[in-house]
This record gives structure tokens, C-alpha cells and sequence, in this order.
């Protein structure tokens, strides 16, 4: 690791003002960031450590609910309000990392952990243009069984690890930031970006700016959801797709759908081809089949990741139909 | 500002290198060797450890200036002067080891999954979110271990030693 400073932040005023100081990086659970440090595939020069920052878990009047960026993700799996109302964020956070990683790891920070592929690790014997920008990219011509499928570029191949970001992506959540220049909002489809042909950039946060909290509006048909993780092996492991759904029916019909896929492209993919196929329809399994194909139409494979468009279609099938059961 | 962390319940200073690793200050600056380093990268669960009391982390990648004021327990401070956690003797019944390299780690992470279990923490092959308590049953075991690495292939004995040990005390 290069040297750092070290400063913790009293609140989100504190943090935007420690952080106004070149190559300064914002602290969550460590968990990828101290990991990219002792690689070297960071070098901040200071870190200020937001932990302390707010974690409330906020229930508000209008069905909406306000996570703190410094909650942890097994207290967002765990809380009531998530679990009764949104069971698709509480069972994507745990198909995540380890339960150690996850009692560590924050969610601002898992919102923030870099999209990166083992090409990007690998520093004395890959290019790579997100940890070399103009470099090249190793991936695309080599082993890319887990790399993108949509939304890729000519420079990078590498796909979002986060499963939270991916229920999020489904739920409409509401990105709540500070910097330098005040206070905003971006919806989470918004925040991280595709790779085009600047894959050094993950988001598009500002240089300095904060995430302070996550916001889930009010969605009553989410009570209906699930989220499904397909991996190399059965339980820690990235994803090589995942399928996030939420889903309203009335009398055998889509009244309205909710879609996002990981796993599959250098940002939560929120599916809405297929969304806009289903809607009105007949939840039938052949409605849902074309609507799949039809989000997976775009896709571009790589040497050894085609086998991801039919499994993303049968994963996002074999969700809707599970969310089907017992509606007459 | 008060610089300290507790470690097995004794105050101890923390370095003033903030690069220094909560595993490394146990191994290198404490020589508490208990805890041991695997991967380093968060991949194997090795250096799992307990912070106040019941919350598993991994130490590897905790920088330890981040857990100022907080109680670490390592697996040094289980055990009851030469009684064993029962944990630790269950391990031994039931061969929950070969090498015994992720051992403590292995230890350390079932008592912090015993305390989620309690709270009904959900898992992945959770079936009912709803659910208050979670009866810790293989599926469950494994799938809430998965973070603990084993290379002998001892995970027969390590389910069979917590599996006892949450039936005993859960």
C-alpha cells in the first residue's frame, strides 16, 4: 500500500470537507477499496472514513424508505421494512460476498466497488484500460467466460459485481448525494455508467462528491418479487447472471413488471425491452420467453460467454413464473 | 483522541501506520498468531474474528485504525485460561479439521453466525423471510460458512462441531 492520511468524519459536511484534498477517496467496510489498495490498484492519498456517517434505516409516511449510505448490508437484508416490503433487496444483499464481508461492507460502498474483471487485477500480466487507460484490454480476446454481454465496448468487457445494486436497479432507488456544490439526486440506473470508451470511470459521480443515502419509493407490488443468482459454484461467487424481478398481476395480466439483470454488463442492467414486452400482456411463460429474448436481442458475446444470453432469458423465465404461483 | 482498540480484553495502542491491517497488528504487532493469514484478499475467511463480542469480520480487510474503540475478540480470547470454548472442543469430538489452518477462523465465524441466527438474519436458502428464528440445519449451516474456506475438506466435521454446539446453545 502507499502511504495514505487517515481522518474519520464527524457527518457528511465533515467528510465533503476532509475530502477536498487531491487523490482523497471515502472509506466504507474496506472490503473492495483496501483490497485495491494493497494491490496497488489504488493509491489514495488520503482516506477519510465515513462508518460513522449516518445508518439509519428510515420508514417515512409516504411508503418510502430512506437507508443511510453507512448502514451495513446485513442490517439492510436483516430490517423488517425490507424484508416484508422489498424481499427482493433483502435476498439479492444475501446472495452477495461472505456474511463476514457483508457485516463490513456498507452501502454506499457496495454501490461504489469498482466494476473490474481479473484483467484489471492483473497488473504484471494484462492490459487493462480501466487500471491503464489507452492501454488495451486483455479480456476481450482472452479468457471472458464472466465478462459483459450488453452494453460492452471495444475497451472494456467487465461487468458490475454488486447483487444489491441489482435489486436496487429494479426498485427505482433514489441515489442521495452531497458534495462540494450541495445536494442532489440521481436515480441508481443513472449512477454507474457503460463502458464507451472511457472504462476508467465507473460512475458518474462528481470528483469529491458523497453518497449519504439510498432511497427506496413506495412500490406495494414489490411485496411480490424474488432475485436469482446462477454462479460457478453454489454460494460465494459473483454472479455469472442474476435476475432481479418484481411483478403485478390482475386477472393472469401484467399490470406492471420490474427487471434488472447482473451479471452481465458494466452496470445494473435494468431490463426495460422486456418490461415494456410484458406489460398488458398475459403472464404465460411464452409471453415471458419473448419478452427475454427480446431484452437479450442487443447482446454481443465474447469467445466464451454466449452461454449467458440463454441463461439470462431461462434465468428471467424460470423468476417470472416463480412470481406467477397461486394468481388466478 | 483516545487511540486504543481492545484485543481479548486488554487496551492496546494502535499503530501509527493507518496501512496496517487488523490481522497484521494481531500477527505481527501483537504476536497473537491464532488468527491466521490465508488469502489476504478476502477470499478464504481465515482471519475471521469477532468485533465487540459477536460481529464476524475478516481482519485482513479491516485496517485496524478503523476499529478504534471497539473490542476484538480473537480465537486467543475464547478459551478460558486452559478450558476450551466448547466450540473449540467440539471441533476436536467431531474432527472438524485436518491441518487446523482455518481453523480459528472457522470458530470464530460460527460464533458470529450463531448470533445472526438469533436475530433471524436471513440467508440464501432462507425460505421464509418472514421467518423470527432460523433453525440452523445443514443447508443453512453451509450456505451461512460459505465465507470459510476449508482446502483439507474437513466441512463434514466443522457442520457436525457447530451443528452440536447450536443444538447445545443456539
Amino acid at each position: 500500500m502507499t502511504p495514505f492520511t487517515f481522518a474519520r468524519a464527524a457527518d457528511a459536511a465533515d467528510a465533503v470537507r476532509l475530502a477536498a484534498v487531491p487523490d482523497a477517496s471515502y472509506l466504507g467496510g474496506g472490503t473492495n477499496l483496501v483490497d485495491l489498495m494493497r494491490e496497488t490498484l489504488a493509491r489514495p492519498a488520503a482516506l477519510v472514513d465515513v462508518t460513522g456517517l449516518a445508518r439509519g434505516i428510515e420508514e417515512r409516511p409516504d411508503g418510502s424508505l430512506l437507508i443511510g449510505a453507512a448502514a451495513k448490508n446485513t442490517a439492510v437484508a436483516e430490517h423488517h421494512a425490507v424484508r416484508e416490503r422489498y424481499p427482493l433487496l433483502s435476498r439479492a444483499i444475501v446472495a452477495g460476498a461472505s456474511a463476514q464481508i457483508r457485516n463490513m461492507a456498507t452501502v454506499g460502498g457496495n454501490l461504489l466497488q469498482r466494476t473490474r474483471c481479473s484483467y484489471f487485477y492483473d497488473d504484471d500480466g494484462a492490459r487493462c484500460n480501466k487500471r491503464v487507460p489507452g492501454q488495451g484490454c486483455d479480456a476481450i480476446d482472452g479468457f471472458n467466460r464472466n465478462h459483459a454481454i450488453l452494453g460492452a465496448s471495444g475497451a472494456c468487457v467487465a461487468t458490475h459485481p454488486s447483487d444489491m445494486c441489482v435489486a436496487l436497479a429494479a426498485l427505482d432507488a433514489v441515489v442521495h448525494l452531497q458534495g462540494a456544490q450541495g445536494r442532489r439526486t440521481l436515480a441508481l440506473t443513472e449512477l454507474h455508467r457503460l463502458p464507451e470508451d472511457r472504462p476508467e470511470l465507473d460512475t458518474l459521480l462528481a470528483p469529491g462528491e458523497l453518497i449519504t443515502a439510498i432511497e427506496l419509493p413506495a412500490l406495494p407490488f414489490a411485496t411480490r418479487s424474488a432475485y436469482r443468482k446462477v454462479r460457478d459454484r453454489s454460494s460465494y461467487a459473483f454472479a455469472l447472471v442474476s435476475v432481479a424481478a418484481a411483478l403485478d398481476i390482475d386477472q393472469g395480466v401484467v399490470c406492471d413488471v420490474r427487471l434488472a439483470l447482473g451479471g452481465v454488463a458494466h452496470k445494473p442492467w435494468r431490463a426495460r425491452v422486456a418490461e415494456d414486452a410484458l406489460k398488458g400482456r398475459p403472464a404465460t411463460p411464452d409471453n415471458f420467453r419473448a419478452a427475454a429474448a427480446a431484452e437479450l436481442a442487443a447482446a454481443a458475446p465474447l469467445r466464451d460467454n454466449a452461454f449467458k444470453i440463454a441463461l439470462a432469458q431461462r434465468t428471467i423465465v424460470a423468476v417470472l413464473d416463480s412470481l406467477t404461483g397461486g394468481q388466478p | 483522541m483516545n487511540m486504543t482498540i481492545s484485543i481479548n480484553g486488554a487496551d492496546t495502542a494502535l499503530p501509527d501506520d493507518p496501512r496496517v491491517s487488523l490481522l497484521d497488528l494481531l500477527r505481527e504487532h501483537l504476536h497473537l498468531s491464532g488468527t491466521k493469514k490465508g488469502c489476504n484478499q478476502g477470499a478464504c475467511g481465515a482471519c475471521t474474528v469477532l468485533v465487540d463480542g459477536e460481529e464476524r469480520i475478516l481482519s485482513c480487510l479491516a485496517l485496524a485504525v478503523q476499529y478504534q474503540g471497539r473490542a476484538i475478540t480473537s480465537i486467543e480470547g475464547l478459551a478460558d485460561g486452559d478450558g476450551l470454548h466448547p466450540l473449540q472442543q467440539a471441533f476436536i469430538e467431531h474432527d472438524g479439521f485436518q491441518c487446523g489452518y482455518c481453523t480459528p477462523g472457522q470458530i470464530c465465524s460460527a460464533i458470529g453466525m450463531a448470533a445472526e441466527l438469533r436475530r433471524g438474519v436471513p440467508s440464501y436458502v432462507t425460505a421464509d423471510l418472514a421467518a423470527g428464528a432460523i433453525a440452523p440445519d445443514p443447508d443453512e449451516l453451509r450456505e451461512r460458512m460459505s465465507g470459510n474456506l476449508c482446502r483439507c475438506g474437513a466441512y463434514n466435521g466443522i457442520v457436525a462441531a457447530v451443528s452440536e454446539h447450536l443444538g447445545e446453545a443456539p
